[in-house]
């Protein structure tokens, strides 16, 4: 095996238009799993977690432009976490300080698997995704990108070069459903993000679909029977709205858990986060 | 780019030379099989167990999940590096004197998570302790003496500081 270690961005896309077929490794968490079960052996690597411009994040007016190789303990503590709260307490939540030292936020989207805990926060948060080639950048969303199970819409010689997600004022929420509480792929997660100046909530469903998918019904009807003053929702329609999350789920059986389990479950931490941030008590119609 | 012709990796402060062929192998197999470090554990070889956990540029990582050819040029310290050959640091000796041992597989990986947790805090809570020890499985101990352990070794610590202070 080859193995090439990149030291700028501009290399990466030079590497990749050599052989479009070279390896990206970043944190190598998925990777490096094939790579000792002796599943996969590319012939050539590019390691591309050295890259200064891909390691940094920045501050940039209403938004956060992550770099792809940042890493989930980056994202975990410090001003990531004051910036974008769900996306930390999604990376909190990723296997254990190992696997976050090491795992990056490219990675997780890159990897696409349905139980990517970045991905229910990004979709609720509506990030885009910079992707960079030889040819020049073209931004694309979240939805698009990820297009089937571990599939991408990534083309030859591209990669995903970062990520740009709001800096937003409302509260945030990631909750997650596994078997313990370390080192767990999720069985379920759900990321509930507030947008107060439209006065509107964006719902991301993990592990259930797919694909990223928001559960776009859910919010819009729960529009209505929000009180952004008081921060209280309208306790009688909690039925309701948990059945049309679960209703955006199409969720399958696998060795983690059962396809009515996880959509049941998707359904209650969606009311979960919900009376999180709004109260049940203080709602007058 | 970094053109590897010479590949050669830096553990515990030592420059070993390797073989081209080991280059698209995990990190922990090379240092097994080929520099005769055998203190990191092969266990799960997919980053569940912590087994084989490093400091890796100063980050606490499984060696399996790190691939050899992207080690070169990187500062490595494995458990070798914990103690002089013949002594116990104290997390060691808190290790021995609490009991935390038993079949000894997990060890080497704690010895390391723990080593990196206690220099970023000093003086842990128990939950603390638990979250730094959650990506080290071990399944003899129930953990109950691994982390009275590391409460000993956290106040041993804060011992050698007060002696050092009282010399001054």
């Amino acid at each position: 095996m080859e193995v090439l270690v990149a030291s700028s961005a501009e290399e990466v896309c030079e590497l990749l238009t050599q052989d479009h077929r070279r390896q990206l490794l970043a944190g190598g968490t998925d990777f490096m799993v094939e790579v000792n079960y002796r599943h996969r052996s590319p012939s050539s690597v590019i390691a591309i977690d050295r890259v200064p411009e891909l390691r940094n994040w920045r501050h940039d007016g209403d938004s956060v432009l992550i770099g792809s190789c940042v890493t989930y303990r980056e994202i975990e503590r410090g001003p990531l976490a004051t910036l974008v709260p769900a996306l930390a307490q999604a990376a909190r939540t990723v296997g254990s300080p190992q696997i976050r030292n090491a795992g990056t936020i490219g990675g997780n989207i890159g990897t696409a698997s349905p139980a990517g805990d970045m991905i229910p926060v990004l979709s609720a948060l509506g990030a885009t995704i910079s992707l960079r080639s030889s040819e020049g950048k073209r931004e694309v969303s979240l939805e698009d990108l990820i297009i089937g199970v571990k599939k991408t819409s990534l083309r030859e010689s591209e990669f995903i070069e970062s990520i740009r997600v709001p800096v937003l004022e409302g509260p945030q929420e990631f909750l997650k459903v596994g078997s313990r509480s370390a080192m767990v792929i999720s069985v379920t997660s759900l990321a509930f993000i507030t947008y107060p100046k439209t006065q509107s909530v964006g719902i991301g469903l993990g592990a259930v679909n797919p694909t990223p998918t928001r559960a776009r019904r859910a919010e819009e009807f729960i529009h209505d029977y929000l009180d952004w003053e008081k921060m209280a929702v309208d306790p009688s329609v909690l039925v309701r709205f948990k059945e049309l999350v679960s209703d955006a789920s199409s969720p399958i059986d696998d060795h983690r858990s059962v396809a009515s389990y996880r959509r049941h479950s998707v359904g209650v931490l969606a009311q979960r986060a919900l009376t999180r941030v709004f109260s049940e008590g203080e709602f007058n119609v | 780019m970094s053109d590897i012709t010479e590949p050669h990796l830096m553990v515990n402060g030592t420059k070993f030379t390797i073989d081209d062929s080991w280059l698209g192998e995990s990190l922990l197999y090379t240092l097994r099989e080929q520099l005769g470090l055998y203190g990191s554990k092969n266990a799960c070889e997919q980053g569940e167990c912590g087994s084989c956990s490093i400091m890796f540029d100063e980050a606490l990582v499984c060696s399996c999940l790190v691939l050899t050819g992207n080690a070169v040029g990187r500062e490595i310290q494995t458990i070798e590096s914990l103690a002089p050959d013949g002594s116990l640091s104290d997390i060691q000796q808190a290790f021995v004197d609490v009991g935390a041992i038993q079949c000894g597989f997990c060890t080497p990986g704690l010895l390391v998570t723990i080593k990196n947790f206690l220099e970023s805090n000093a003086e842990p809570t128990d939950l603390e302790i638990r979250e730094a020890i959650s990506g080290n499985l071990c399944r003899c101990t129930g953990y109950g003496r691994i982390v009275e352990a590391v409460r000993v070794a956290s106040k041993a610590s804060e011992g050698t500081e007060e002696t050092l202070n009282d010399n001054d």
